[in-house]
C-alpha cells in the first residue's frame, strides 16, 4: 500500500535581518503563501472578476501590483500573475491555472537610502520613482538571475528569485551593499 | 542596444534572446520547395529585418522585432503571440 506523504513547504532561507550598512537594511522576509495565476486565453474578463469578487483584488496591470486586506497580487510577467499572502479561492480555477508557489521563490528585502544604490550595480531596471512608484513591480535579471523586483516603499525594494538562486542573491547583496556602503 | 517590451517597457539587450527570422509558414501540410525554404534558407538583409526575440529575463513574452541592420535602428516590436503584422 502506498505511504501518504505530506510536504510541507519550507523558506529557502533563514528569515530575519541578515545584514544592516549604512541605514540600508537586508531581510530576509518570512515565507508567504504565493499562487501563480495564470488566466486561459480568453478568460482574462471573468478571471479579473473572479479575482475581484474572491480576493476583493483588482487585475494589476502591466508592472503594476494591486492590494487588499494585506492581500497581494503582482503582475509577474506575460500572462501570468501572483498572489502573495492568501490561498487562492478555488474559484479562481475555473478561468485560470493556479500552481503553488510558497517554496519556490525567495523573497528578500532591502531598504534604506543605499537601496537604489546596490540594486543600480547588480540590474538594469531603472529604479527611480519617476519610472518605478511604490507599488511597481518588474520582472527582470538581477546579476543575471531571473528576478521579480517591486517597490514597496519610498527607499525599500522586495526582491523575489528562484529558491535555487536564494544564497546567491543573499551573497550578491550582501557584497554590494559593502562595497557601496564603503564608499565615501 | 535596447528594445521596448510592449509589457515591459524599455530594457536593455541582455534581457532578450534572439530567436531567428520571422517567417510566414507555409500553408500546405505536404513538403514542398516553400517549405526547404522556410526551414533552411535565410536572407542576410541589409536593411530591414523581422525577427523574433525573447524576454527570457522579462516577462518571457516572444517578441516581433523589426529592426534596420544598417543603422541599428528598431523600428517595432509587437507580441507574437497577436500576430505578424
Amino acid at each position: 500500500m502506498a505511504e501518504t506523504f505530506t510536504l510541507t513547504a519550507q523558506n529557502a532561507l533563514p528569515q530575519g535581518d541578515v545584514m544592516t550598512l549604512g541605514e540600508t537594511g537586508i531581510r530576509v522576509a518570512p515565507m508567504a503563501r504565493l499562487t501563480t495565476l495564470m488566466p486561459g486565453r480568453g478568460d482574462q474578463d471573468i478571471f479579473a472578476r473572479a479575482l475581484r469578487r474572491h480576493h476583493g483584488l483588482g487585475l494589476p496591470q502591466a508592472g503594476q501590483s494591486t492590494t487588499a486586506d494585506g492581500v497581494e497580487c503582482l503582475w509577474f510577467g506575460q500572462g501570468q500573475y501572483l498572489l502573495i499572502g492568501a490561498e487562492a479561492n478555488v474559484n479562481l480555477l475555473k478561468s485560470a491555472a493556479l500552481t503553488d508557489q510558497s517554496d519556490a521563490w525567495s523573497t528578500v528585502l532591502i531598504e534604506g537610502p543605499l537601496a537604489r544604490d546596490v540594486l543600480a550595480r547588480l540590474t538594469p531596471l531603472d529604479l527611480r520613482a519617476a519610472t518605478f512608484a511604490e507599488g511597481a513591480t518588474a520582472r527582470t535579471e538581477i546579476r543575471h538571475m531571473m528576478a521579480s523586483i517591486t517597490r514597496v516603499s519610498d527607499s525599500g525594494f522586495r526582491l523575489m528569485v528562484f529558491r535555487s538562486m536564494a544564497q546567491t542573491l543573499l551573497h550578491e547583496l550582501k557584497e554590494t551593499l559593502e562595497m557601496v556602503a564603503a564608499r565615501p | 542596444m535596447r528594445l521596448t517590451c510592449p509589457r515591459c517597457g524599455s530594457r536593455d539587450l541582455r534581457e532578450f534572446t534572439y530567436r531567428g527570422a520571422a517567417l510566414a509558414r507555409p500553408d500546405s501540410q505536404e513538403w514542398s520547395p516553400a517549405w526547404d525554404d522556410y526551414l533552411h534558407l535565410r536572407d542576410n538583409p541589409a536593411g530591414l529585418s523581422t525577427e523574433y526575440w525573447y524576454h527570457g529575463l522579462g516577462c518571457a513574452a516572444f517578441l516581433i522585432v523589426q529592426r534596420d541592420t544598417r543603422t541599428h535602428e528598431v523600428h517595432s516590436v509587437t507580441l507574437a503571440a497577436e500576430g505578424r503584422t
